[in-house]
């Protein structure tokens, strides 16, 4: 329904504002004319041209498979590249000193331990953060880097070694070797023998064992098959990559059937050797970050 | 009711519709003098002055931190203000800075109006100074008017071309002192003129050359009347009481020539006393008529008051015709009342009060800032590590700031956890028991502390350590708290 407007409106009728209306009028609703000065129409037009050159100079516009290039060339990927190599001429001098430096001498230079540190932090966290955690405190199977019982050595230079040549990884000649045998899946103990010897693995680091149980026997047994790589008291060979059973960190669990599937299965984690993907600064700035987290030797 | 599609408006109509842009009005502000000209003169020179000069004035603190009084020192992250010196992580001072700007303008329009925008905004002061220097180019303004209306000629052209060119100068100075704030001053003039100065100090200078010759050139009340949002705010923000540059209309209407106004002044018969000479309309620096009362265009900078003043000076008449007054007054002396003036109202008294709160509060917090502190962040994963005998770790992140201009030592101590074993990594030495960190001058210090405990079986609250720093020299304490958590603690 179209409804006429009380009053039509007059062009020069000075509002209560002293600013005349445009003529306008919508149910008797009339607008103000307060023209833009012509100065903002001109930044206006000046902010188009603006666009129209953006869009010849830089990429703009999708098409099916491609998308326009621009005349400059300029490309983000380009870009980053070129921030990456200003990042690092930046700290080229600072690398310089950490591939030539000892790591215990690091360690001792603060404002080098520093560096290493922020280093070793973030590298870590894009390369180490998936199977060890981001505050490396580890997960089952996965050692936690912040309490001082090391597989495979505790000091920085035995971490760096386990940085660049990895844990039981095939592609390195000179990765970090020794397999437990599947005590329980090749048949060389019995279901009875192995719960015989986890009970005695388990009063080695004071655990509480099943009551009735045959310690005599087990240690008798552990003798036999165990103690050649874990040492006669369970005290582990890093060399070998033998846990030490008597202490109160458990890689796998404490609980009396997590200590009888790892001796029936055996076996052990593997860490990739980081040497072919990581440069020298990145990995000793590395061992110095896990050295320092609180529980290096 | 009906859709709100029908309209008067038709488009076939022959009738011209208006204009959508609006052509400039170009404005000749004609010289003029007198007290509030002298007031914005005086304003000029002092805020000019201090702007220019200021970078230049040096202030001794010692060898290890720079000697300019004011300083932002962006690549090592410090602001020098005299004796005082802010670090990154004070930035409130500056929030408290913007509050009292904010309350300070506030409480100056709740008194007198747009003083501000008249006297004190840089939009004014640089739009001053420009049209001093047009005015001593150019010519008053009849001359110019005569000029720009007249024939443009080659001595039009060369006036022209000195004036922007004296223009260009100061923007360009402008600019210039704007980067002497954020590097040594007396070193950096050197280099920009070598031309060894860096790229974003020269392009920092082109781009406030720049606008300063745009808005005090070119721009000038455009600015005012559609850039700057505080003719809206304060707009809304004023009252009737606060004083605003006003026409006392009861005394100027009838406006009527000076004749006129003498015969029926002869004859008994009320008469106004503006004689209708638009003096107040070509001082004006935007171009506004006060007697149309307030308007967002006028900046209450006092100078058609100078103007007015002088005209009823030489027709025999009182002064302040037009005057800092309120519409309130003029109803009140129509009616035959007394003038008011109410400076203290519920308005005024809060903004002094939020502005001697935060002022006071800021004042507080600089004269009672440690000069040293700690920080300590707990490791979050983990948030406690078994070590092999089964004892417990926690891990902590401290920070040691040392804000002085010399290096300190600080005797470091963990209290709050009997028997707990504390090790730092990276710390210089351990001596009788104690550790000692050394922080150097104006620096801080990134420690990897490790606090190890037995393995407590109660269940309870984690509990609270204290990291504490006492400085060798001065005995100074800071202390940060943290807590330690173990497997049995209720989180």
């Amino acid at each position: 329904m179209e409804q006429k407007t009380s009053a039509p409106a007059d062009k020069s009728a000075p509002a209560p504002s002293g600013v005349g209306t445009t003529g306008h009028s919508w149910d008797g609703i009339e607008e103000l004319n307060n023209p833009l000065p012509r100065w903002w129409l001109w930044s206006f037009y000046a902010c188009i041209v603006w666009a129209v050159g953006y869009w010849f100079l830089y990429p703009a516009i999708p098409l099916v498979s491609s998308y326009t290039k621009g005349l400059l060339g300029w490309q983000s990927r380009t870009q980053i590249e070129v921030d990456m190599a200003e990042l690092k001429a930046m700290r080229s001098g600072m690398t310089t000193k950490i591939e030539a430096t000892d790591l215990a001498d690091i360690e001792k230079n603060p404002e080098l331990l520093s560096f290493a540190r922020a280093q070793g932090s973030a590298a870590f966290a894009v390369n180490c953060a998936p199977c060890h955690g981001a505050g490396a405190q580890g997960f089952k199977g996965y050692p936690n880097l912040n309490d001082d019982d090391w597989i495979w050595g505790g000091k920085a230079e035995d971490i760096l070694t386990t940085i660049k040549h990895g844990v039981r990884w095939e592609q390195d000649s000179n990765s970090r070797s020794g397999v437990m045998p599947a005590f329980g899946r090749d048949g060389l103990l019995n279901r009875k023998e192995i719960a015989t010897v986890a009970d005695y693995v388990m009063s080695l680091s004071g655990l509480a064992v099943d009551k009735g149980a045959d310690l005599a026997a087990g240690k008798t047994l552990f003798a036999a098959n165990c103690a050649a790589c874990h040492g006669d008291a369970g005290k582990g060979n890093q060399e070998m990559g033998a846990p030490n059973l008597s202490d109160k960190v458990w890689l796998y669990g404490s609980d009396k059937a997590a200590i009888i599937e790892r001796i029936t299965i055996g076996g052990g984690g593997v860490m990739p050797a980081w040497s072919n993907r990581l440069d020298t600064a990145t990995m000793k700035s590395l061992a110095v970050y896990v050295h320092t987290l609180g529980g290096g030797k | 009711m009906s859709v709100p599609t029908s309209t008067t408006f038709d488009p076939h109509s022959d009738e011209p519709d208006l204009p959508l842009y609006e052509a400039r009005k170009q404005i000749y502000p004609q010289s003029v003098s007198g007290t509030y000209r002298r007031i914005k003169w005086i304003i000029l020179a002092v805020t000019l002055g201090i702007y220019y000069i200021l970078p230049f004035i040096r202030w001794d603190r010692g060898p290890n931190a720079p000697n300019q009084a004011v300083l932002i020192d962006m690549p090592h992250r410090r602001a020098y203000f005299f004796f005082i010196e802010i670090w990154p992580q004070e930035v409130y001072y500056l929030t408290g800075l913007l509050i009292l700007a904010a309350m300070a303008l506030f409480l100056m329009n709740a008194l007198a109006g747009r003083i501000w925008c008249g006297y004190l905004c840089p939009q004014t002061v640089w739009t001053d100074l420009f049209m001093a220097v047009e005015r001593l180019i150019e010519g008053d303004r009849r001359e110019r008017m005569q000029r720009d209306a007249g024939p443009f000629t080659v001595e039009v052209f060369a006036l022209k071309l000195l004036k922007h060119t004296f223009w260009l100068l100061i923007a360009w100075w402008t600019g210039g002192a704007w980067v002497l704030y954020f590097d040594d001053a007396p070193t950096l003039v050197v280099q920009l003129l070598t031309f060894q100065g860096s790229a974003t100090a020269y392009i920092s200078i082109f781009v406030l050359t720049f606008t300063t010759y745009t808005f005090a050139g070119l721009m000038r009340e455009q600015i005012c009347l559609y850039a700057c949002p505080w003719p809206r705010i304060q707009a809304a923000l004023t009252d009737e009481h606060a004083l605003n540059v006003t026409y006392r209309y009861d005394r100027g209407e009838q406006r009527m020539s000076v004749k006129k106004a003498a015969a029926l002044r002869a004859a008994g018969e009320p008469v106004g006393d503006c004689i209708d000479c638009q003096q107040c309309v070509a001082v004006c620096p935007t171009g506004v008529d006060i007697r149309n009362g307030p308007s967002l265009g006028c900046i209450q900078c006092g100078l058609c008051i100078d103007a007015c003043d002088d005209v009823m000076t030489k027709i025999g008449r009182p002064t302040r015709l037009i005057a800092y007054d309120t519409d309130v007054n003029i109803k009140r002396r129509q009616s035959g009342l007394a003038n008011i003036f109410k400076p203290i109202r519920s308005r005024t008294i809060l903004y002094a009060f939020v502005i001697a709160a935060v002022g006071g509060l800021m004042a507080y917090q600089l004269v009672t800032r440690a000069p040293s502190t700690i920080t300590v962040i707990h490791d979050r994963n983990p948030i406690y590590v078994k070590l092999s005998d089964g004892r417990i770790r926690n891990a902590y992140t401290v920070r040691i700031a040392n804000m002085l201009n010399d290096p300190r030592t600080y005797v470091f101590s963990v209290a709050g956890l009997e028997h707990a074993q504390v090790d730092i990594i990276g710390a210089e030495h351990a001596a009788q028991g104690e550790l000692f960190i050394t922080v150097g001058p104006d620096q801080t210090r990134e420690l990897r502390v490790l606090v190890t405990h037995e393995l407590d079986d109660r269940r309870g609250a984690p509990v609270a350590l204290y990291f504490e720093i006492r400085d060798e020299l001065d005995g100074r304490l800071a202390v940060g708290k943290d807590f330690f958590r173990t497997p049995n603690t209720v989180h």
